[in-house]
């Protein structure tokens, strides 16, 4: 393997990682408060076939960025209702809400587009198009660090650097400012921000549209940036692979971000090289494919360092009286 | 202090939830520019005014019933098994092994051993994440949707390497001998001058679903296992005051719940495809959940349930042949039950409580 292939694959491994990271950090937002949330699959889905119909139909990606995150944004609210106000059961509510996504978004793009459920194809301004970072095409020539400039870090959309630039505003939100360490808090032991006088429901609710705001870019970017429209259930587990990294980053937003770059290239081997072999040994590229989903179980099962959720995941607030 | 009357908690708020996932969907049916009315006619015509709509009816249903039934008793055990998907998969390669490889003389000689290599593969998938939830605390709801995932994976490679046919295309698995045929409800209940049920796919294993059915409600209702199950449901830490070992429970609890999702398999793999296809499940461990809550986790609520979706599975593909109503309107409709029932059932409950305490403080 030269290096221009290694190039190559980490190249890849960055676009694939994004819409990774971005749901990865959303569903952190909404879990250390206390939410658990496997529909960020679901909103994803919804927010890719909303920016993608919206950015078609305008022929502007940005109008079509903000719909897919107010779409993804509603979802969120559903869930905020059943799992904060009627204090319903979190894991229910996320399932609901991946069918929910799975079935509209087919149903509207069929009766709009009469496609068989996918958008025509994206062109010019109705994606995001690749930036050039400055100097890019200057030092592209210099050996080694041109190639990493020009090829790896220059010519992403502006989606990718701000998926990368959300993982210190998120350490710097959650650990450096009150909303924080109160959205922290209400994940730990909600009756203890309640007697400090915050309200949980509103710091719940907060948390829960910043997740949706997060997994709308992240569906926004697989529509818009990755592909050229949106097709049938494209999201493809990544909500899923999502919520795995999170727990595999113990839920902490440096550890996301280096996990979701393991599982995008992880992504981007198996779709590299079909099968790998090594000496007798033939990797299967399902295997490649089902690996991240190994390492969260066995991360889950304590045997590498345990993943301690926050205490207060999963259960409904209840104020006494 | 009892706020409901018993047939209120029972009967009336399912009944308040479907009525309002039934309503959203009819507007979601007219947002499309068509009629509700016309497409639940449709539905109903196609899938009950005709013995052969009947008969795909009772096929999905017979799906559904195996699949509820497997997340109504992890429910009642309180835990959330996702993973019927997977079990479900892995039930599939049980029967195709079994079918394939052991040449069986009748078919009810092979059912009983389809039976038991679904049930033990299902388990089986179902018991690393019932061990790793009882002996290490990892959230069995994420471990069993990872395990859906790794069993997709895991399927692929075996359809691919091991089970294809050298030389087919398609990654499926050879046919299953003439032996295991399972006899279909045309096979049964066609005279000679009127064949019933003709080209549906619904065969024998919908009683083995009535008898599961049945069973399950005598295993939880009527032995100790299952007073146990349920007292470690309600209460944990009364269950283990009790001495009932909650290793013991959740292991066997998610077995019996594999077991059952496995059993699914039987049904699809061997009574319908007579061979394993890649994704033979089609969801189906998925819309298990959306039955038991709708049953109430009792098997006779998960039996009316599975024959509501077995309904709605073929009313909606009536509809996709005939209107421009997609497939996937079904996913819909699954996802407003599983809402309306499962998540938001504080919002039907509620306001019926209110309603019910002060029709009984006017009575006083």
């Amino acid at each position: 393997m030269d290096f221009l292939t290694i190039i190559q694959v980490l190249d890849s491994t960055i676009r694939l990682a994004t819409p990774l990271l971005l749901a990865c950090l959303a569903g952190l937002y909404s879990e250390r408060a206390g939410i658990f949330d496997i529909g960020l699959e679901g909103k994803m889905l919804a927010a890719a076939f909303f920016s993608a119909a919206i950015a078609y139909s305008t022929g502007s990606v940005w109008i079509g960025l903000l719909a897919g995150m107010a779409s993804s944004m509603v979802l969120s609210l559903i869930h905020g209702a059943a799992s904060i106000t009627f204090r319903g059961n979190q894991l229910i509510s996320g399932v609901a809400i991946n069918f929910l996504a799975a079935g509209m978004t087919v149903l509207i793009a069929q009766d709009w587009f009469k496609q068989g459920g996918r958008t025509p194809s994206l062109e010019g301004a109705a994606r995001f198009s690749p930036i050039e970072l400055p100097y890019a095409e200057a030092v592209s020539g210099v050996p080694f660090v041109g190639p990493i400039y020009f090829e790896l870090i220059s010519g992403h959309s502006i989606l990718v650097y701000v998926a990368f630039a959300c993982v210190p505003l998120t350490w710097w939100i959650l650990f450096r400012t009150r909303f924080g360490l109160r959205l922290r808090a209400v994940g730990e032991n909600p009756a203890a921000v309640d007697t400090a006088g915050v309200s949980v429901v509103g710091l719940r609710y907060a948390a829960v549209l910043i997740c949706g705001i997060l997994c709308g870019i992240a569906g926004a970017y697989l529509a818009t940036a990755l592909q050229a429209g949106f097709v049938k259930d494209m999201t493809a587990g990544r909500g899923f692979i999502a919520l795995a990294a999170l727990i595999f980053a113990k839920w902490r937003p440096w550890y996301a971000l280096w996990t979701t770059l393991l599982f995008g290239l992880l992504q981007a081997i198996a779709l590299r090289y079909q099968n790998i072999e090594i000496g007798n040994l033939v990797i299967p590229v399902q295997f490649m494919d089902v690996l991240p989903y190994i390492l969260t179980v066995v991360i889950l099962a304590g045997f590498v360092g345990r993943a301690i959720p926050p205490r207060a995941g999963g259960e409904p607030y209840v104020k006494e009286r | 202090m009892d706020k409901m009357p018993q047939w209120a908690d029972i009967v009336l708020i399912p009944l308040i939830s479907l009525l309002l996932a039934a309503f959203l969907s009819a507007l979601v049916i007219l947002a499309i520019g068509e009629s509700p009315v016309t497409a639940f006619n449709l539905m109903v015509d196609g899938a009950l005014m005709r013995s052969s709509g009947w008969g795909y009816t009772l096929y999905y249903a017979t799906n559904f019933m195996f699949t509820g039934l497997a997340v109504a008793i992890a429910f009642h055990a309180r835990m959330f098994n996702i993973g019927g998907e997977g079990q479900a998969m892995l039930g599939g390669l049980g029967v195709a092994l079994v079918c394939l490889y052991i040449p069986w003389p009748h078919w009810t000689f092979a059912i009983l051993g389809a039976t038991l290599g679904a049930a033990l593969f299902g388990a089986a998938w179902a018991y690393i994440p019932a061990i790793l939830q009882a002996k290490r605390g990892s959230h069995i709801v994420i471990t069993t949707i990872m395990f859906n995932f790794i069993a997709a994976g895991l399927l692929n490679y075996v359809m691919v390497n091991l089970l294809r046919p050298a030389g087919a295309m398609d990654p499926a698995s050879p046919n299953f001998p003439e032996a295991t045929h399972l006899p279909t409800f045309r096979d049964m209940f066609s005279t000679a001058d009127t064949i019933m049920f003709r080209g549906s796919p619904a065969n024998v294993t919908f009683f083995l679903a009535l008898a599961a059915c049945v069973l399950v409600w005598f295993l939880i209702w009527k032995t100790r296992l299952g007073y146990e199950i349920r007292a470690f449901g309600h209460s944990e830490s009364a269950a283990n005051y009790a001495g009932i070992s909650p290793l013991r429970i959740t292991v066997i609890a998610m077995l019996i719940s594999g077991g059952l999702a496995g059993l699914m398999s039987v049904n699809t793999t061997m009574g319908e495809a007579e061979r394993l296809v890649l994704n033979s499940t089609e969801g189906a461990g998925f819309i298990g959940i959306a039955v038991a809550l709708m049953g109430r986790s009792h098997p006779f609520g998960v039996f009316l349930a599975a024959i509501l979706f077995g309904f709605l599975y073929q009313g909606g593909a009536e509809l996709a042949l005939w209107t421009n109503i997609p497939r996937e309107l079904i996913v819909v409709i699954q996802a407003l039950v599983i809402l309306f029932t499962g998540a938001l059932d504080n919002m039907v409950r509620m306001p019926l409580e209110k309603l019910f305490l002060a029709l009984r403080w006017r009575k006083v």
